[in-house]
């Protein structure tokens, strides 16, 4: 697995279970406070800088499991260390492409939902949650291919 | 998401002939990951001219003896 591969998981476990815990705390007060009253914001703020810094710190624990795995298994084998972390090349550059287009699409149709909810003057909270959904489907979207292109060929 | 390929190659032979050079080696080499030597070896990932031509150059053999590509009547335009 290259390390793009791992920072890619990482990212998108970080993503979707930080996203799932807002959701959870945002939605379970819509039966028993109004929509206008609900403090979304907070949260999503915490939310958004949460799976920043986490994903951020991710990576990095993620190198260095890499880096000592590296280490162990040159130790083990004898072949010296393969020194994969924070190596790209052509394919991992095409994959990242083609998945940035998907993802790209994703958050698009998501964002022409949102232009229309806001004509029809949907109140703030509903705007910027489904815009918030949208970003986070599309960068999960993106994350999936990815995920698939290297497992499967690309 | 699998890219349909028709071209071959001989990178697991001309490993093997080289000193039993690892993918790993190979891949150090090129500048690439192993795990884009594996996706090549296999036939999952079709390589850019110019990394065809950079693995040629580390088995110091014609381009033609690393890649194939079988004749046949279908022509893929």
């Amino acid at each position: 697995m290259t390390f793009e591969e791992k920072t890619t998981w990482v990212a998108a476990v970080v993503m979707a279970a930080v996203s799932a815990v807002y959701f959870w705390v945002v939605i379970s007060q819509l039966g028993e406070v109004p929509v206008t009253e609900i403090a979304y914001q907070p949260a999503l703020v915490i939310a958004v800088v949460a799976t920043v810094v986490l994903a951020i710190v991710g990576a990095i624990l993620t190198a260095i499991g890499s880096a000592i795995g590296a280490a162990i298994s040159a130790e083990i084998t004898g072949n010296g260390p393969v020194d994969d972390i924070g190596r790209t090349d052509e394919r991992d550059t095409a994959i990242d492409r083609r998945s940035g287009l998907i993802g790209y699409y994703v958050s698009s149709v998501g964002v022409v939902i949102v232009l229309g909810m806001t004509m029809l003057e949907f109140d703030y909270f509903w705007i910027a949650n489904v815009l918030y959904a949208s970003l986070l489907l599309g960068t999960l979207a993106a994350s999936s291919v990815k995920l698939v292109a290297y497992r499967r060929g690309f | 998401m699998v890219k349909p390929t028709r071209v071959t190659n001989s990178i697991r032979t001309l490993r093997f002939t080289n000193a039993e050079m690892t993918q790993a080696e190979l891949a150090d080499k090129v500048g690439v990951t192993r795990q884009t030597v594996i996706a090549i070896e296999q036939g999952r990932y079709s390589p850019s001219l110019e990394m065809a031509f950079q693995i040629a150059r580390v088995f110091g053999v014609p381009l033609d003896e690393v890649f194939q590509y079988p004749h046949g009547p279908e022509v893929i335009i």
